[in-house]
């Protein structure tokens, strides 16, 4: 068995969802090489030849492969997968963008988000925002992965010495172009990596009211969230979205503020050690998975919250 | 420009699944089934295409046994112009659901796909990129917003790190994310008109594809419940029990 696990990265750093994908790796088995595709991210290559338990690095720094563009980067993990028993990419956008183009390329299905290794061939996925769990097995000559990053332990980020390959190929596919990437311009606490998570619904009522998450959340050293509504309703940017269908996240505390706790957004933080409700509806969902709950006006308790930290 | 809107019939988004006592899957008998919500942004999308002049005809496709004529009905009465069911009672997985589209948007020669980036069942994530590999057309998933120009279109995708715009070159599939749009209410003159709406129906047999399951289901059962909590009656208890008790802060 041989494993190949698609490296995240921003041409300067390998994202740490990348980490999660190697340990799901060597819970399959077998070798474990590593590819990534760039431009200008010999950088990335040198940090991901530290990673521990990797053999090989294959590189291939490519203008056409900058921006991950899904078209391009599908016709390079095809070619390079053809000696791999098992091709894993984290399930983020950036997996779940360009792991399915690849996979239909090659004739393979694709095992979406699996949350546990059974065997080389069998794999626990969620289905139904996480009310279910499926055990399927696959038949396919290479299995084509996402994995969920919370369900495995990172790698450790030093201490291995993969040899680095530089290779080429691919096709530049001409379909796609990168215009631009807005980020939200903050220097706070990564959503998905963070201890803990401070989290904002339909109940703030406003963007501005969002203020009062912050400062908690710079008192706990937490990164703050927000269930669909909140996004929705334009209080906060998309990628503070929490749920089935944004981030899938699984701190040590999860506070949830104003959140009635739909299934969708349960899907997405129902892994958290210690979850903490705060909301004036005595009956809302949200306190059927909370550690903690305080039926209270978010107005008067957060800020009694805040003074309390 | 021909538009083609693959939609699916899921379990309602509002009703949680349950679990069959012989963990062969969740129990769908007579659970309340809707158009899966993302296909229902696409179909909008497709809509708002046509209304700005961009878009033509469009189709609204699906690929399921009897029940999936009332799905496509809904989109007929949400104002496509017509409907195509390829009609198996197997459940396909998305690499076979994706070379069935493929040939109907081959035969249809239509300029734009659009469809749910996501089944809210399965949460497999994966009919719009495949079918884009399959086409060798151009894919943008989890799209925000869409600018079509000619043979060009912009469009913003939602990305773990915020907003990211990108250009392809039409014909292009694209999929939808939840703030894509606001799908529209059906009224019931609409569903009335629905009815008369032309509806074909292929045999999937008939399409000589090589649909077979890749994965096979062991079992399905449900995930463990997370032991019942405490309320809290201030926030100075809350905080004593996070230090002293959960010890997380």
């Amino acid at each position: 068995m041989a494993n190949l696990v698609i490296v995240e990265h921003d041409n300067n750093e390998v994202a740490a969802a990348t980490l999660h994908a190697v340990t799901a790796a060597q819970q399959i088995g077998g070798d474990i090489d590593l590819l990534v595709a760039g431009e200008n991210c010999g950088a990335v290559a040198e940090a991901a030849a530290k990673i521990a338990g990797v053999s090989s690095v294959k590189v291939a720094d490519d203008a056409k492969f900058g921006h991950h563009l899904a078209e391009n980067l599908a016709t390079l993990i095809v070619e390079v997968a053809a000696g791999y028993s098992h091709v894993l990419a984290s399930a983020t956008t950036f997996g779940k963008n360009v792991m399915p183009h690849a996979s239909a390329l090659l004739d393979k299905a694709q095992i979406s988000e699996i949350v546990e290794v059974k065997s080389p061939d069998t794999f626990v996925r969620p289905i139904y925002a996480g009310n279910a769990l499926a055990t399927v097995q696959s038949s396919d000559s290479i299995k084509m992965i996402t994995v969920r990053t919370i369900k495995f332990e990172a790698a450790a980020a030093e201490g291995g010495s993969a040899s680095v390959e530089a290779i080429s190929g691919g096709t530049d596919t001409g379909l796609s172009r990168w215009v631009s990437q807005a980020v939200s311009n903050n220097d706070q606490v990564d959503l998905t990596s963070a201890k803990i998570v401070v989290s904002g619904g339909r109940g703030m009522q406003s963007g501005d009211n969002f203020s009062m998450l912050h400062s908690v959340a710079e008192k706990l050293g937490a990164a703050v969230g927000a269930s669909r509504a909140a996004v929705d309703s334009g209080f906060v940017p998309n990628e503070l979205q929490v749920g089935q269908t944004g981030k899938v996240i699984a701190p040590d505390l999860y506070i949830a503020v104003g959140i009635s706790g739909a299934i969708q957004h349960l899907a997405g933080m129902k892994e958290s050690k210690v979850i903490v409700a705060i909301n004036n509806d005595s009956e809302a969902p949200i306190f059927q998975v909370a550690d903690y709950g305080l039926v209270a006006d978010l107005f008067e308790a957060v800020p009694e919250l805040d003074a309390a930290l | 420009m021909k538009i083609l809107v693959c939609v699916k019939r899921v379990l309602d988004p509002q009703v949680k699944a349950r679990v069959k006592a012989d963990e062969s899957g969740v129990d769908l008998a007579n659970a309340k089934m809707t158009m899966n919500p993302f296909c229902e942004n696409a179909l909008e999308e497709a809509l708002r295409l046509r209304e700005a002049g961009v878009g033509e005809e469009i189709i609204v496709a699906s690929v399921g046994g009897g029940k999936t004529e009332e799905t496509l009905r809904h989109g007929l009465a949400m104002g496509a112009d017509r409907a195509i069911q390829v009609v198996t009672e197997e459940t396909l997985e998305p690499l076979a659901i994706a070379k069935v589209l493929k040939q109907v948007a081959e035969q249809e020669s239509v300029g734009l796909v659009l469809a749910g980036k996501q089944a809210i069942d399965d949460d497999s994530n994966q009919t719009a990129q495949m079918l884009s590999a399959l086409l060798g057309w151009s894919q943008a998933t989890y799209c925000s917003e869409i600018k079509i120009e000619g043979d060009k279109a912009t469009v913003t995708r939602e990305v773990d790190a915020g907003l990211e715009t990108i250009e392809v070159k039409m014909p292009a599939v694209m999929s939808a994310d939840l703030r894509l749009n606001e799908p529209r209410y059906v009224k019931l003159p609409d569903v009335m008109k629905a009815k008369r709406k032309p509806m074909d129906k292929i045999e999937l047999d008939s399409l000589g594809l090589d649909t077979a399951n890749r994965l096979t289901t062991l079992k399905v059962e449900e995930p463990e419940g997370r032991a019942a909590g405490v309320i809290v009656n201030s926030v100075s208890e809350l905080v004593e029990k996070l230090r002293n008790e959960a010890k997380v802060i």
